[in-house]
């Protein structure tokens, strides 16, 4: 027996050893080639072009970001993906916190109907081009508010803030009531600051989608002016890739400096969501468990 | 006492025998009555009527010939013609076997790593190690196809991580484009995914498992069961219905490859086997003007996905002893 506990406790310990020299691998694998591309950035063209480094710069410089700086469309793209995530979280996480608190409420009228009006939307849609020409003849195309509008809604955020909003005592709302406040008043007075919480998930769930948002840009936005970064930054890769394609053989300055320039931007596109990363890690496990939630 | 003042109705039965006239008239009075709290469901039926009702209904392009002159209604039908040139499109079948050889490869090895993953850092004993591992695996999550595509066009490119990997390792002699190599591209397209969703597909499965009554594995343990034993008697089994939920929305989605992974890693080079249905639909559609075509293509698809989501989930339910999981 004593004998059989002991050999239980060397497998298990093996057990842990090999997790462990797994886990590491596999950390590995995914920071490697993040440092890569962050000390990549950091070096300068002729390091770039002889290759061979992996771990450390051979030849710092902070020529890259100098050129995507330069580049005057770069902090015009920049400001339109800060305005864009601001404006559409901010107007989606209202919208969304407001149908859903109307649809909290069982007694009102035509509440099935609405929800099953909900549902469908979650399994259904039209797909790219109806989409597309009803985009077209809103006349939201090439305009800032396709960023906003077609985004301000989903079912999906509806139906978390609803049951978020049903966990709430009735008793609050009842004694508001009797000192006389409207629905809209007990809405926005009482229930918004109570669901802070739920609205910071689905604000930074939302707001990580309007920030790598691309396939509406790509859709709908033919105005340079109006590309956020994750737009730029594709464009800055589709040519240095007919570049490199063209130039096979050729001028190796040319490659590399757009690779350069690629990679800093590469890295300034992701900054913000790095930046927020420790702040979004507190609320995404909650908001995971919240979607999964069903009605 | 005050709120039943304010709705009157809310105790009274739906009552199917009161005549038509009379029910819309109810409806009416309480939809009155219940103006404030009505208007702020009512911004939300109109997005919807016309963000979501009104594209389904343009679905119906898909049975016409539509042209830039034309509007949704003034276009002429044509039946089923647009679906009979899909049968023929040998481009469009071309999409189909990318899209189903990278989804299943995606399937095979994407959904079980997850699992391992998840019962890999849920048997980590050190507090601070497992939470730096779970900050670490979530981080590519974030990362926009975008950027991730800049990344793996610069880790493939003949000067780049790969090749130097590689070349190190003594597995290769000269360095090569790999993301222009097109027999490479279903394996870049899995893999590139599987390292950016891993890590992000365990927060649910460690979510269930932390739910698990810890007594059982005490139990175990007083019986002699391995780790091992341990992990595939009460683990697993417990992560059954999460498991099969997870698996029966991968079976609907697969043929819904991801657009912007295909978009930023397609090139001239590679189109042969990186074409996906997404990516064609967007290719006729938008690029080539031809907006009936693409639409039946789409739809198409949907079908079918909506078949396979029926499918799985009748098979899934099968197998948890008859209770459906959707």
């Amino acid at each position: 027996m004593n004998r059989k506990v002991v050999k239980e406790d060397i497998d298990s310990r093996i057990f842990d050893a090999v997790n462990m020299v797994l886990l590491i691998i596999f950390m590995v694998i995914i920071l490697v080639p993040l440092w890569n591309v962050i000390i990549s950035s950091l070096s300068s063209g002729k390091a770039l072009a002889e290759g061979g480094f992996i771990f450390w710069s051979k030849e710092f410089s902070l020529e890259n970001y100098r050129a995507v700086f330069n580049d005057s469309s770069i902090g015009q793209s920049f400001l339109v993906s800060i305005s864009k995530t601001f404006v559409g979280v901010f107007t989606h996480v209202f919208f969304c916190a407001m149908i859903g608190y109307g649809l909290s409420k069982r007694y009102i009228r035509g509440r099935k109907l609405y929800v099953a009006m909900g549902v469908i939307t979650m399994f259904f849609s039209g797909g790219m081009i109806p989409t597309y020409l009803l985009i077209k003849s809103l006349g939201l195309l090439n305009s800032f508010w396709v960023y906003i509008i077609p985004a301000l809604f989903s079912y999906y955020d509806v139906v978390i803030l609803m049951n978020f909003f049903r966990n709430v005592p009735d008793s609050l709302e009842e004694s508001a009531k009797i000192d006389g406040a409207g629905d809209w008043h007990i809405f926005l007075k009482i229930f918004i600051p109570l669901s802070m919480p739920a609205m910071a998930t689905i604000a930074l769930f939302n707001g990580v989608g309007q920030w790598n948002d691309f396939m509406t840009t790509k859709l709908y936005i033919t105005n340079q002016a109006l590309y956020p970064l994750q737009m730029k930054l594709y464009e800055i890769i589709v040519q240095s890739q007919t570049q490199s394609m063209q130039n096979i053989g050729g001028s190796a300055v040319i490659e590399t400096t757009t690779k350069g320039v690629q990679l800093a931007t590469i890295v300034i596109t992701t900054l913000p969501i790095v930046v927020m990363y420790p702040v979004l890690q507190r609320y995404f496990i909650s908001g995971m468990m919240m979607g999964a939630v069903k009605e | 006492m005050n709120k039943t003042a304010v709705v009157p109705s809310t105790s009274m039965p739906p009552n199917a025998k009161k005549p038509m006239g009379q029910r819309i008239k109810d409806f009416v009075i309480d939809y009155k009555r219940q103006w404030e709290i009505q208007s702020m469901i009512l911004p939300g039926i109109i997005f919807m009527i016309i963000f979501c009702y009104i594209p389904i209904y343009g679905l119906t392009i898909a049975f016409k010939n539509y042209t830039v002159i034309d509007t949704l209604s003034s276009a002429p039908w044509v039946g089923l013609d647009n679906f009979k040139i899909i049968l023929s499109d040998e481009y469009f079948w071309d999409a189909v076997v990318n899209t189903l050889g990278i989804s299943f490869l995606k399937l095979g090895i994407g959904f079980i790593i997850p699992i391992i993953l998840a019962i890999m850092i849920y048997e980590l004993n050190m507090g601070r190690f497992k939470k730096f591992v779970q900050t670490i695996s979530y981080l590519p999550h974030f990362l926009s196809w975008i950027v991730l595509g800049g990344m793996l066009i610069t880790w493939f490119s003949t000067s780049g991580l790969f090749n130097e990997l590689l070349l190190n390792l003594g597995l290769i002699s000269k360095p090569s484009n790999i993301l222009l190599d097109s027999g490479k591209y279903w394996w870049i397209a899995t893999l590139s995914d599987i390292w950016k969703e891993a890590g992000w597909g365990t927060i649910l499965y460690l979510a269930i498992m932390s739910k698990i009554d810890p007594t059982y594995y005490e139990a175990a343990k007083i019986d002699g069961a391995s780790r091992l034993r341990q992990i595939w008697n009460i683990t697993l089994p417990n992560m059954k219905s999460i498991i099969s939920l997870n698996l029966i929305l991968t079976v609907s989605g697969l043929l819904g490859s991801n657009l912007d992974q295909t978009l930023v890693l397609m090139n001239s080079q590679n189109r042969a086997r990186a074409e996906v249905i997404n990516s064609y639909v967007y290719r006729m559609g938008m690029t080539q003007g031809d907006f009936s075509y693409a639409t039946a293509v789409g739809l198409g698809v949907s079908i079918v996905s909506v078949i396979l989501l029926v499918t799985a989930n009748k098979i899934t339910s099968k197998l948890n002893d008859n209770q459906s999981v959707l």
